[in-house]
Parts: C-alpha cells; structure tokens; sequence
C-alpha cells in the first residue's frame, strides 16, 4: 500500500456514521450536564461529553492525516491484518491488569488492618470491592478478550476486521465504560447487585459498545476465506451473544429521572436474587470461562505447535458446557428463601457441570502430547499448562461446593473468595498472561521475548502467591464455617460472631501477602512485555528453546 | 459428527443455535418464579420503606455494605439460633435490588433492626472498633456530617412504584413530609404511622438540626426485619431443615 494511493482515500461509511452518533452523543451528554443536580451524574455527563469530543477529533484528523487505514484493501491483495487495535488492546489490558490487581491487594490489607480505610468515603472496602472485582473481571479480562478475539478471528478467517474505525471505536468505547464505571464506585453510583455495580446510564453505554462488538466480530466471520468457523470462534461468539443476553437482563431498570445517576432495578427479592445470581454465575461461566477457552483453543496449539487434542471433544464439550453453565446459578443461594426446586435443579446442573469443564481441560492439555518436553523449556508454555490445571482443579472444586451440604458450610465464608481465586488468578490471569507473552512478539514483530528468564520468575513468584491466597482462604474459610456452627456443651452457640472475625486474621494477613507476590510478578511482565516491544534482547546464559515463530495458519 | 458442518459453515446457524442452548436454562429456572404463587409466601405486615428508611437503604448501598453484610438467614439451626427466624421470601418482596448478600465479612443484618440503640448504631458506624475492638468494619464518619439529600425523594418513591412497590398517590404527594416528620418525634406523626405501620419515629442520630444520611441510615437498620410477625406465622412449607 502506497501513499499516491491514499491520497484519495475517502472517509469510510463507519467513520461517518461512529461521528454522528458521537456528535449527537456529545449535544445530549453536555445538555444533561447542563441539567442535572446530581454530582455523580454532572461529572460522568462531562466524562461523556469530553470522551465524545475526542472521538471526534480522532475520526477527523485520521482522515485529513489521510492515514494509510483509511483505504480498504482489494480483494485479491494478501492480506494485511488490523494489528493496530490489538496492540492496544495488549497494553491496556497490562495497565487494567496491574491496576485490578493492586486494588485487590489494597483491600486484601484493609482487612488485615481496617484503619487503612481512613474513615473516607471515597476508598472505603465497600466501594473498592467493586472496583477491584470490576477491574479485574471487566477491564483486564474485558481487554484481553478484546484484543486476543480481535486477533484470532483475523488470523483464523484469515480476514481483516471491518471497517476502519468500528473496531477502534469498541476499543475506546470499552475504555470509557472501565473509566465511567470505575468513577462512578468511587463517588458511590452502584446498582448494588455484584459484578453489575455500573448503574443504567453505564449499563446502556456498554450495550451499544457491545453491540458494535458482535457486528465487528460477525463480520470477520463473514468476510473469512476459510471454509469452517475454527473452534476458537465458537467460544469467542458464545462469549459476546450470551453475555450481551445476561447484561440486559439483570440490569433492566427504571430510572429516578434522565438526569439522576440512581435507578430502581426492575425485579425485587427472591425473583432479583435469582436473575442476579443466574447473571453472576455466569459471568464467571461466559466472561471468564467461554471466552477464555478461546485463547486455550488458539494460543496452546499454537505455542505448543501440536493440533487439538480431539476435534469431537470440542464439538461435545463446547455444547455441553454452554447448555449446563446457565442452570448453575441458584447454588449461590443454598438454604435460602429461594424455592428448594430451584435450589436442587441447581445444584444438579452445577455438579453435572464439571463434566463439560474437564473435557476442555482434557482437550486442552492432552495437545500437549508429544510436546511436553517443551514445558522443560518454554515457560511461557508453562504458565498456559498450569492454568488448565488451575482451570480443572477449581471446575472440581466448584462442583463440590455447590452441594448443598457443603455449601451450608462454606457459603459467606472465605472458602468462596479462595475459589473465586484459584479460578481468577490460576486460570484466567495465567493464560491471559500466556497469550500476552505470545501477543507481544507477534504483534511488534519481535523474534523473540526480552527475557525467557523473567518470564519464569513472574511464573514462580507469582504462583507462590496463589498458593498463599488459596491456601489460607481454605484454612479461614473452613475454620470460620465451623465456628459459626460449633456448640458449646450445653448446646449454646460457642463462639460470638466477632470471635470468628479475630480468628480470621492472621489468614487475612497470609491472603495479602501472597496477593502482593501476585502484583509483583504482573509487575515484571510488565517490564518484560515493555522491553519486548521496544525490540531488545537479554542475553541470558541458558540456552533456551527459540520462541514460536507466529505462522499466519491457524493450528488446526 | 458431519453433521456440525451445519454450524461450522454458517454463522447465524451457529449464532442461533448458541441462543437457543444458552435461553433454555434461564426461562426453565427463573420464568417460574414469576408465576407460582408458593414462591412467595403470605405473611402480615409487610409493607413499601418509608421515604426515610428507603432514603436509607440507598445509603447502605452506596456504601457497599452488602459487599461483607448478608441479608438473609438461612433455614439451618445455628443461623436461627445466632439471628432469628429464617428469612421469608415475603421480605424482601418490595427489595430493588435485593440485598441477601453473599459474603459475611460481618454478622447477618437481616433482623438487626431494634437489636441494638441507635447511639449504639451512631457510635459504632463512626469508630467501629471504638465498640468492637476486633472488628475489621470501615468507619464512616462522614455520614454524621453529611446532610441527607432528598429534593427528589418523590421521583425516588415512583420509581419504585414503577417497579411494582405499591407506594399510593398520597404516599407519594406527602414523601417528603413523611421523611421530615420520622425524625421529628415532637411533631405529628399519625399520618405517617397509618402510610406505614410500625414506622420508628426518633431522632436517629440525636442532632436535631439537620437530617443527616446517618438518620437515615440507622432509621433502615433499626427496622430490618421488624416488619412480619412471627407469633402468628405459620410455615406451611417443611420446617427447619
């Protein structure tokens, strides 16, 4: 592509229509700052407004730069991928990462020592909860899902994406929901349903963004010149449509009026606690499990350059597992008011579920064979192994705990919190950070990563703090289960409830540690990914096996 | 497995097909609970949150309090023995959103009202461990310097009778008459006990000069819980499992 060429590029149709949205975007967003008495409302109007400005001084100048994206490709040329967005992806998803994990850490402390709370209301435990849960969840895992979705289904199609300025505009979209979203806890807007804190005007924002999203996506898949959809895709698209489903669902929601940040969610009581908890367990099924055996599905027969363990098991897990996560949700609210039909119905599909769960792990690891020695070697290929093992430990462990006698036990306990975790940090961060180290040299054209050494001292710190979190969660979480219920001979309750408090700290402390171990190992694959990219190379002693050299096939 | 083609080759088979799988669980799980009338069960006493108590919820979700707090007692022995009778589903039925939680960092809140005073309440919000030494609570006191804001507390009441809560036309022209006279003991109160029985009408926060969003927020502790009366309930469903 050459610049007499560009010369007459004109404005392609998504740019013009992405700018008048955002011009009408930008009228109502400074008219409801104009209008509103609410605080939280007038400073995210004004986010709005700015962010909306800027998109549009964005679209202007890339097309008086006459930037060289701007003219589409002919048919016939070799195919020119859409790298760009991707690599911003990449590098917000190591800024979202760090700055997810730091807020968990720094709530992990507030537990072990409370005054760290400083009696404000800005960075209270309770509004930096959501803050570190969405942070992680939406913002980290959001980007990595972009970024890799974005690139795998370019290079599986073996098409660019659509458009010129859609896929940009997902991008900075999702930015500005993490950056709505993020203020608005701070100041205290928040539904007050978990992992579904943003409130309406936020929850609408994402939608649009969302929906942009999937037409992006679809239209990859439209244009691809391959004749099958590769199994990757079908999680990514699994992924989009369902979550979009879960979102509108569980926030539908009536407003105090336009201009006020509050709203009243449309269902009350038991029938709210169930489209919640059917919304929140999936989440965790859809967001953090579906779209991450996509990156499974594409970056471990990749970095181990071995085919797919069994094309059948994909085709019965991938249905298997999409059919059973939805019925999951009622095991959050054992022995509570919700009905028992529901309660057993959940359970049932929750335990059947981990069968689904290790046919992806099975799948996943067993394309390893022939192709272990390489663990020797690679730690890169390492860190993505051990988060399929993380991802079969904690898809049997939570089958176990939604048993209902179990989960008498461990339920508002710090049993939850340890799972959530081993599947957070052991699974989803471990093969997010392996696509990362994958990406990175791909993506800036690097033969290899700055340091293979550093990759597997972030693995080993890092996993040393997940085996601190775990383990003291299990120990808290268990021990404070049995106190609540432990009777004194003469069959009084034996403990006050603020005796269980005390009892929890010294784990408490333990769980803070380990998660600091956590952020210091994301913290050097920051400063690895960062050396990568500017192309340098760390001489390092032991010969280690050359990196994956990135073939523009997929592994299939 | 040729047959998978079908999905493999086309994307809105595929796309279809995925809505179809993921759609099933959800109406078989959750559309139900909208239609048997066993979910809920029948129960005396239960009535909307006056303008001050709903004032106040917003206050304990603001804060995050259901991030360590649960609301809701589960039907095992020691739960009733520690926090009283399990919760009905009947009460949180005018709950948006519902508050059950799913973490207790701290001890369950769904029957707290009238367990404690309010200059307890008031004490232990600002200095948590001032009260409870081992407690690893966040302080707040800020909310008994922060005036409460309740321009629109009327907007607040209908959008929650939009929602389903039966909030009347006078519950709503007299909102924030009924919220001014809660934390007026010495003023006239009938009107707002009759819109909202068993209504606790004090000073929450002992300052009589403003309405403060600690007023509020202990005026909703202090009923949490107290509205059902279980002397004459009777469970028809299984008893204490």
């Amino acid at each position: 592509m050459t610049r007499e060429t560009t010369a007459k590029a004109k404005m392609p149709l998504d740019g013009w229509v992405i700018a008048a949205a955002l011009v009408i975007g930008t009228f109502y967003a400074t008219l409801t700052a104009a209008r509103t008495e609410d605080p939280v409302m007038s400073v995210h109007a004004y986010i709005f407004a700015g962010a909306f400005l800027l998109g549009i001084f964005g679209i202007i100048k890339a097309y008086f730069d006459n930037s060289e994206s701007l003219t589409s490709q002919s048919a016939d040329a070799p195919i020119e991928y859409d790298l760009k967005v991707i690599k911003a992806g990449v590098i917000a998803s190591v800024f979202w990462g760090i700055v997810g994990f730091l807020a968990g850490d720094t709530i992990a402390f507030q537990l072990a020592y409370p005054d760290l709370n400083f009696d404000t209301s800005f960075i209270n435990f309770g509004r930096l909860r959501p803050l570190h849960t969405s942070a992680v969840i939406f913002a980290f895992g959001g980007n990595v899902l972009l970024a890799t979705s974005f690139y795998v289904v370019q290079r599986t199609c073996k098409a660019r994406l659509p458009g010129v300025f859609s896929s940009w505009f997902v991008f900075w979209g999702y930015q500005l929901f993490i950056v709505i979203a993020a203020t608005g806890y701070l100041m205290g807007a928040t539904q007050g349903k978990e992992y579904a804190e943003p409130e309406w005007y936020t929850d609408i924002w994402l939608t649009i963004v969302w929906v942009v999203y999937l037409l992006v996506f679809l239209g990859t898949l439209w244009k691809r010149r391959e004749p099958h959809i590769y199994v990757a895709n079908w999680f990514y698209l699994a992924f989009i449509v369902t979550v979009a489903m879960l979102h509108i669902v569980n926030n539908l929601t009536v407003p105090v009026s336009w201009t006020s940040s509050k709203s009243y969610i449309l269902f009350a009581g038991v029938q709210d606690a169930l489209t919640q908890w059917w919304y929140g367990h999936n989440a965790v099924g859809f967001f953090l499990t579906a779209g991450f055996l996509a990156i499974m599905y594409y970056f471990v027969p990749k970095r181990a350059n071995r085919p797919v363990y069994s094309y059948r098991l994909s085709i019965v897990h991938f249905w298997s597992l999409i059919f059973m996560y939805i019925w999951a949700g009622p095991h959050h609210l054992h022995y509570t008011a919700l009905p028992d039909w529901a309660q057993t119905l959940g359970m049932t599909f929750s335990i059947m579920l981990w069968m689904p769960s290790w046919g992806g792990m099975i799948n996943g690891l067993m394309t390893l064979s022939g192709a272990w020695d390489k663990l020797r070697t690679d730690p890169v290929l390492r860190m993505l192994v051990v988060s399929i093992a993380f991802y079969g430990m904690s898809t049997f462990e939570g089958p176990v705990m939604s048993i209902k006698a179990v989960n008498s036990l461990s339920h508002y306990t710090d049993w939850t919190v340890g799972h959530v975790h081993s599947g957070a940090l052991g699974w989803v961060a471990y093969v997010s950070f392996g696509a990362l180290y994958c990406l990175v040299p791909w993506l800036w054209n690097r033969t290899q990563l700055y340091s293979l050494k550093l990759v597997s001292y972030h693995f080993w710190i890092s996993t040393f703090g997940i085996l601190l979190y775990i383990t003291s969660m299990w120990v808290s979480g268990i021990l404070q289960g049995l106190m609540w219920r432990a009777y004194d001979d003469l069959g009084f309750l034996e403990y006050s409830f603020v005796e269980t408090v005390e009892a929890m700290n010294p784990f408490y402390w333990i769980r803070a540690i380990g998660g600091a171990f956590f952020v210091i190992g994301s913290l050097i694959m920051a400063y690895n990914l960062w050396r990568t990219a500017r192309g340098d190379v760390r001489t390092e002693s032991r010969s280690l096996a050359p990196e994956a050299v990135p073939s523009p096939i997929a592994a299939e | 497995m040729i047959k998978h083609d079908v999905f493999e080759k086309n994307s809105i088979v595929l796309l279809i097909g995925i809505l179809i799988v993921v759609s099933i669980g959800g109406l078989i799980e959750i559309a139900p609970l909208f239609f048997l009338e066993s979910t809920i069960e029948k129960v005396k006493g239960m009535r909307p949150y006056s303008p001050l108590e709903l004032a106040g919820r917003n206050i304990y979700i603001r804060e995050g309090c259901y991030n360590c707090h649960s609301q809701m007692i589960r039907s095992l022995r020691d739960e009733v023995e520690r926090y009283g009778p399990y919760s009905l589903a009947a009460e949180s039925m005018y709950d948006h959103p519902f508050q059950w939680g799913s973490k207790r960092t701290g001890p369950d809140l769904a029957r707290v009202g009238g367990k404690y005073s309010d200059e307890w309440h008031k004490e232990h919000m600002v200095n948590p461990r001032g009260i409870v030494p081992e407690s690893v609570m966040p302080g707040y006191p800020f909310l008994l310097d922060t005036p409460l804001r309740f321009n629109d507390i009327k907007e607040h009441l209908e959008a929650n009778r939009m929602v389903g809560v039966p909030y009347t036309d006078e519950m709503i022209d007299l909102a924030e008459e009924d919220l001014r006279a809660q934390v007026d003991p010495d003023g006239d109160t009938d009107g707002l006990l009759a819109r909202y029985p068993k209504a606790q009408v004090r000073n929450f926060d002992d300052n009589a000069k403003v309405i403060t969003e600690m007023d509020a927020l202990i005026a909703y502790l202090q009923m949490l819980g107290t509205l059902v009366d279980f002397s004459a309930y009777k469970a028809e469903g299984p008893e204490l499992r």
